[in-house]
Formats: structure tokens, sequence, C-alpha cells
């Protein structure tokens, strides 16, 4: 399924986006000001994000169902990509911090879930890593992987029960939550969640193809 | 008399713990350095860092002594226990002997803290039960987490880098759980807290039976 109208779309949404985030009329906060345009380019690294990370994880119950090492190198592929977009995230997000909240790190329930996510695919990449079986390793990893993920969702909603969060449109903040997210922001806050949601699939499936050109290498390699 | 193979795997683990009382008694002492480590660092502290301390060394008491359900074996007796029992069961039994563990290094634990610590609390009977909610909490996520880790033939450091972003927040849950038996805060929706508690740890249970079988087949 090499088709490429989906790529396109991509290109179209972004640059829509970077021109759209930085030139459109956005309403005026206290304090949020112009910064309120990190909504285009912070916001959806958490979407594509949680995306990524749930496709990985219908990979890996589809490896377990099937046993094809495909699947589990597809889930793989999806979790590197995954925590590039957390790591954009929380740099947009930190960079946005410092001038906002006047610190990059502060107890934000946010801040901390993403911390949590970061550390749980980092230690699946660690477990991987000590695998040397590949069969073992897929196993072993999909569970984890399944484990990982249903236990992250209510974690990270519990999470902002235990600590005040600083956000906009929480605890009494200006901000842009879903009741006053303008109606000019929206034309392109969703392009934009689309278009690097969108981005972050094309990263994976070159990934992906990479991969699969590098073992047929390595096939044609051995001796018969 | 036959029993039930879940009653008979608990008993195996008990008695063995029982017999080879190294091991245990290595558990005791680890929990016990600890907290003589922390007293010495910090001295008596007050109530609330009391409470923070008290889950940091439930922690690492758990990942130490809950590592022993699986990595203790040896890789080639769970080929034997796979003919014994149906995989559910093992690892529900494993799950039941490191509750039982937990709860009474938790015991331990506190006894130790008030010994060296101090005993800043209000209501002694609460703050028991939220260490008994605590153990079962984190004896159930590390129980899973160390069957992967045997089975990745690794060790309990595996473990721990694996569970801790995991039980992050329910330590949170358990530390804000029991400061109401610390200090005589008012704290809306403590029981709604607490049952999500139990919820998740169900969730916990329920995930590690449906995942165990694919963990389990070589």
């Amino acid at each position: 399924m090499r088709q490429s109208w989906w790529k396109a779309l991509c290109v179209v949404l972004l640059a829509y986006t970077i021109i759209g985030g930085l030139l459109l009329p956005v309403p005026r906060l206290d304090i949020v000001n112009e910064t309120i345009r990190n909504l285009y380019f912070h916001v959806p690294m958490w979407f594509g994000m949680i995306l990524l990370f749930f496709i990985s994880c219908v990979y890996a119950i589809r490896y377990l169902n099937s046993g094809d090492l495909k699947e589990d190198m597809y889930s793989s592929e999806f979790i590197h990509v995954g925590i590039l977009y957390s790591i954009m995230g929380m740099l947009t997000g930190m960079e946005w911090a410092q001038y906002t909240w006047g610190a990059a790190w502060s107890n934000d329930p946010k801040q901390l879930g993403t911390a949590l996510v970061m550390l749980i695919y980092l230690s699946f990449l660690v477990l991987r890593g000590g695998i040397r079986d590949e069969e073992k390793r897929a196993r072993i990893s999909a569970v984890y992987n399944v484990f990982a993920f249903a236990l992250m969702i209510p974690l990270l909603w519990v999470l902002p029960r235990m600590v005040d969060s600083l956000h906009p449109g929480n605890g009494g903040n200006p901000g842009f939550g879903a009741y006053d997210l303008d109606n000019s922001m929206r034309l392109v806050f969703y392009p934009a969640v689309i278009g690097w949601f969108l981005l972050g699939l094309w990263i994976t499936t070159l990934r992906i193809r990479i991969r699969l050109i590098r073992s047929r290498e390595e096939e044609q390699d051995l001796p018969d | 008399m036959r029993l039930h193979p879940l009653f008979m795997l608990v008993r195996k683990d008990l008695l063995m713990e029982w017999r080879q009382q190294h091991a245990l008694f290595g558990v005791l002492l680890y929990a016990g350095a600890t907290v003589f480590v922390v007293y010495i660092m910090n001295g008596q502290p007050a109530p609330k860092v009391w409470n923070a301390l008290f889950w940091l060394v439930q922690l690492f008491v758990a990942v130490n002594a809950v590592a022993k359900s699986f990595l203790q074996e040896p890789p080639g007796r769970f080929r034997y226990y796979y003919t014994l029992a149906p995989p559910a069961t093992f690892l529900a039994a494993k799950m039941i002997y490191s509750i039982v563990l937990l709860l009474l290094l938790s015991l331990v634990n506190l006894l130790l803290f008030t010994v060296l610590l101090g005993l800043p609390l209000e209501q002694t009977g609460l703050f028991v039960l939220v260490a008994a909610l605590g153990s079962l909490s984190l004896s159930v996520v590390f129980t899973f987490l160390s069957a992967i880790a045997a089975r990745a033939q690794q060790n309990a450091a595996l473990m721990a880098i694996l569970g801790f972003p995991l039980v992050t927040p329910v330590l949170m849950m358990l530390g804000n759980l029991a400061l109401k038996a610390v200090s005589p805060v008012y704290q809306p929706g403590w029981w709604t807290l607490a049952g999500v508690l139990l919820l998740l740890d169900a969730l916990v249970v329920a995930l590690g039976i449906i995942l165990f079988p694919f963990l389990w087949q070589e």
C-alpha cells in the first residue's frame, strides 16, 4: 500500500499550519499573548504520540495473535517515532513554560505524565535491547507493550487529580480549553493535529522500509 | 488429599521461603539496613516527610522482595511447572505469595520506622490498612514485571526500570491515602481514591492473567 496522496496532504496541512499558525489572528489573552500559537505545534505532538503508541500497541496485539515477526517490527518502529514525538512535545512545552510560567519545569501533572510515559517507553527499548533471540524479544516486548499501554491510560487520568495543573484552562488560568478554543484557532488547530500525525506516520513508514531493505540485504549476505 | 493446584503452589513457595531462611532473612535485613540508612541521614523527620520516606522504603523493599517470585526459580523449572498447572493459576499463586511476603515486610518496615523514626500517626489502624493496600498494589505489578524480567533472562534491575514509572502514580495515591492517617487534614474523595486504586489492582491482575500465557510459551 504505497500511496502518496496522504503524503501530499501532510505537506499541504503542515505548510498551512506553519504559515497560518504564525500569521492568522489569535485571541489576546493575559500572560499567554502571542505564545498561544504554540498550541499548533506543542499540543499535536501529544495527540500524535498517543496515537503512535496506540498503533504500536495494536501491532503488539496482532503479533501475539499471529506470531508474524513483521508485526513486531512495525510495533517497535511506531514506538521509536512515538518517543521522538514525546521529546519534541516536551521541548516545545518546556520552552513555552520558561516564558509563560517562569520555569521550564514545574510540578505540573501533564509534565509528570509525559515524563512517566517517556520513562515507560525508554525502558521498553532497554528491555528489547537486552534480548538476543528474535522470537523471544518480540513476544516479551509485545507483552510489556500491551501491559504498559493499558495501565498508562488510567494512570495518566489519575495524575491530574493528585497535583494541581498550571496548564491553560486548568485551575482558573486563562487558556484555550475545549470551551474557549476560539473558532479562528480551530481552523488551524485541527489541520495541524492531522498534519503532524501524518508526518509521524510517514517517518515510521520510511523507518520500516529501511528495516525491510536491511533485513533483505542481510539475507542475501548469508552464504547458502 | 489433593488440594487445588493454586493452594499447592502457594504452599510450596511459602514452605520454600521458610526452609531457605537465608533468603527471607536477607530481605528482612535489607529492609532493616534501608531504614537504618534513612534514620542516619535524616533523624526523626516531620510527619509528612515520614510518610514519604515510608513509601520510598516500601518501594525498594518491594522490588527486592517480589523480584524473588520469578527470578529465584531456575529457568528450567518453569517447564516442570508448566506440566502441573495452567499459566493463569501459576501467576495467581505467585501473586498471592508476593502479597503475603510483602504484607509481612510492610509490618516489619512499620515496626522499624516506629522504633527508629518515631510514630507520628494520628490513626495507626488506618495507616496499617493503607500499608496493606500498598503491599497488594506493589506486589501484583512487580510480580508480573518479575515474570517479564525472568523470561528476558535479566535481573532485578530491569524489573526496577520497567516498574518505577508504572508504580510512581500508585505510590502518589498511596502517599495521599496514608496522609489521612498521618495528619488530621480534610481530604475529600478519600474513598473514591481508594476505590480507584483497588480498580487499578484488579486491572493489573486481569491484564496479567490475559498476557501471562504468551510470556510463558517457549
